[in-house]
């Protein structure tokens, strides 16, 4: 037995645990415990596949011992391997956050299966290196997360359902017939060897063509702009614990989809395929960002955020130079661990506070001193305060635009990092620092919850731990970049006899 | 609780009891026959599946529930669990990951048995396409009381 079992324990292990957790379906305290160990089985196997792929680099498991390019492979390069973690990571924050907040009526309609679910469709995305089957996997984090967004069933969250699945759908039908297309050209869906036949297709405008396709498709999954508004509309109805794992994980793998095709594939007109990744990465974070001043519920101010983040994403995609893929890597690691985090954080807010409506919080400082600080921490990493991890992610982004003169892409970072302080000193100022106001009804005694406080705590310290120690985070993402900018190493270890 | 259907008629119950088992003998047939020849898990499954609903539909809700015993999605968990598992059985003996393992038992008079992890994958499903109808079908149902 090789080591290379390890690219398929983030996709198995899920999926084992899932299934037995639907076996104990009555059984709410055997459904937590399985939710809890599956978690963390699959942050040990991510760990070890992280460090086995910076060791060893890019890893390769032939399933079923089909060869390449003809069976399904699975492939770990550093990209991929540092995904996989920050979704274990994620995945495990969110079965601690939810043993106490999940309700039991959830959790006998399948919470913890459809959470399993959830994370082995995001890991297999991550690990694939078969065009098609990110197609599925795309369909299974897809349905489980429809089933995730509409457990409660209240208006709202069917009304933000019903766009959420419409134009989840609609990409992945476009999707589908990109990779329709994409086979018709070369013949293959294995994606190594796709990016090497797709050199000798004659057309260049019908590879751009496709390449177009797939932009659209997992730019909606990613939440880009122009149709990022499914994001805003769903994504504050669910519970907090469903709301915080999509806001980490699952734009990101519409990201991490658009990383890896335009690195390892689409990379002959480079000029005109990144040229329009610029604009939307532009429009992306300008609009989120203006879409969240306009807004005065915590989760929805969260929301737009995470669109805007997006542009950040994407504009160091479209640079395309070695600092700024380097930057969109910490950038990704940074804003995983933020985001989910300040959903947990909202989380908590309406636990002690009764509200998510800025109008009707307030006094949250004086109260729960300790929720302000893990309020304080994810928040201005989010909007780039020195010495946390934002910053760097920020710092490294601009000034590879700077090197690449992209002034207005920029500037407009720039403004968007000043706006976005401005939402979150507005989420300060309203509900910490601002006398609460009178409550129309009488909040229950609040119970602190030891739970809730060390979820945000270890996700806040990783948060100023990856500020603090940025050199070997930085060293990590040179060499994540360092393979995106050289697909033939992504190549040779999925065709050239595959065990490493 | 026990709704009566329109179409509750003392032919069909009493037909029932006789195609009943012979359906799920049929579902267990086309599941062992599905590895060379037309046939496999999914199909079995929804034979099996059809025979449940069939007792839904000749007698009532309950007795066709009462055939399971336990929650249909319960069934989907054991499914999804033992065709998981089969991917495991290559790994002990080095080969890669999911790699079909194949073994055949010597039986005195019935000759040689061929069993697989194929099977076992074909098994999981069979069992999960039982569990999900079911519970769309039984869900359904109970929207109805």
């Amino acid at each position: 037995m090789d080591m290379s079992v390890l690219i398929a324990l983030p996709v198995i292990i899920p999926l084992i645990f899932g299934a037995l957790s639907l076996v104990v379906l009555n059984n709410h305290g055997a459904q937590r415990l399985l939710g809890m160990l599956g978690t963390t089985a699959v942050l040990a196997a991510a760990i070890l596949l992280l460090w086995q792929t910076q060791i060893h680099g890019i890893k390769v498991l032939e399933v079923g011992s089909w060869p390449a390019p003809f069976g399904i492979v699975l492939v770990s390069d550093l990209l991929g391997a540092i995904m996989v973690l920050l979704a274990a990571i994620t995945g495990f924050a969110t079965a601690i956050y939810s043993l106490k907040t999940v309700r039991k009526r959830f959790e006998r309609f399948g919470y913890y299966p459809l959470l399993h679910l959830l994370l082995a469709g995001v890991n297999g995305a991550f690990l694939t290196g078969d065009i098609f089957n990110l197609y599925v996997w795309f369909e299974v984090l897809l349905v489980a997360s429809f089933a995730l967004l509409i457990q409660g069933g209240e208006r709202a969250q069917m009304e933000g359902a019903i766009k959420y699945v419409t134009l989840n759908l609609l990409s992945s039908a476009i999707f589908l017939t990109a990779i329709g297309l994409l086979y018709g050209m070369v013949g293959s869906l294995n994606m190594a060897d796709i990016a090497v036949r797709l050199t000798a297709v004659e057309d260049p405008k019908m590879v751009t063509l496709v390449a177009m396709l797939f932009l659209i498709a997992f730019s909606i999954k990613a939440a880009a702009f122009p149709l990022f508004f499914w994001l805003p509309a769903s994504y504050h109805t669910p519970q907090v614990a469903v709301s915080a794992i999509f806001a980490g994980l699952l734009t990101k793998v519409g990201v991490y989809a658009l990383y890896r095709v335009f690195s390892l594939m689409f990379t002959g007109e480079v000029e005109f395929t990144h040229q329009i990744l610029l604009w939307m990465a532009v429009f992306t974070m300008l609009t989120g960002v203006l879409g969240a001043a306009s807004q005065y519920e915590v989760r929805r101010i969260l929301s737009f955020h995470i669109v805007s983040q997006i542009g950040y994403m994407m504009l160091a995609l479209a640079l395309f130079t070695p600092l700024a893929l380097i930057g969109g890597v910490f950038y990704i690691m940074h804003h995983i661990i933020v985001k989910a985090n300040l959903f947990f954080v909202a989380g908590m807010m309406y636990r002690l506070g009764g509200s998510f409506e800025l109008k009707e919080l307030g006094g949250l400082y004086k109260k729960h001193p300790g929720l302000a600080v893990l309020f304080l921490i994810p928040a201005f990493s989010l909007a780039g305060v020195p010495p946390l991890s934002g910053f760097f992610a920020k710092f490294i982004l601009i000034k590879a635009g700077v090197e690449a003169g992209a002034w207005w892409a920029v500037a407009v970072a720039l403004f968007v990092g000043l706006f976005t302080l401005f939402s979150m000193i507005k989420i300060w100022n309203e509900a910490f620092w601002k006398k609460a106001p009178e409550p129309a009804i009488e909040i229950p005694a609040p119970v602190r919850n030891k739970a809730l406080y060390w979820t945000t705590g270890i996700l806040a310290s990783m948060t100023i731990a990856i500020g603090l120690f940025a050199q070997p985070i930085y060293v990590l993402a040179e060499m994540a970049a360092n393979q995106l900018l050289n697909p033939q190493l992504y190549i040779e270890a999925v065709l050239g006899g595959g065990q490493p | 609780m026990s709704r009566q259907f329109n179409m509750r008629s003392l032919i069909l119950s009493t037909g029932t009891t006789i195609i009943l088992p012979l359906l799920l003998l049929f579902s267990l047939f086309l599941l062992l026959r599905g590895h060379d020849e037309p046939g496999g898990g999914f199909i079995g499954g929804l034979v099996a599946a059809a025979a449940i609903a069939l007792k839904l539909f000749a007698d009532d809700y309950p007795s066709a529930k009462s055939l399971l015993r336990v929650h249909p999605l319960q069934i989907v968990g054991v499914g999804l669990a033992i065709a998981a598992l089969s991917s495991l059985p290559s790994l002990f003996v080095g080969d890669n990951f999911f790699t079909a393992q194949w073994w055949s038992l010597d039986i005195p008079i019935f000759g040689t048995l061929k069993l697989s992890t194929p099977l076992f994958f074909d098994i999981g499903v069979f069992l999960g396409v039982i569990g999900t109808v079911l519970t769309a079908i039984f869900t359904l149902v109970e929207v109805e009381h």
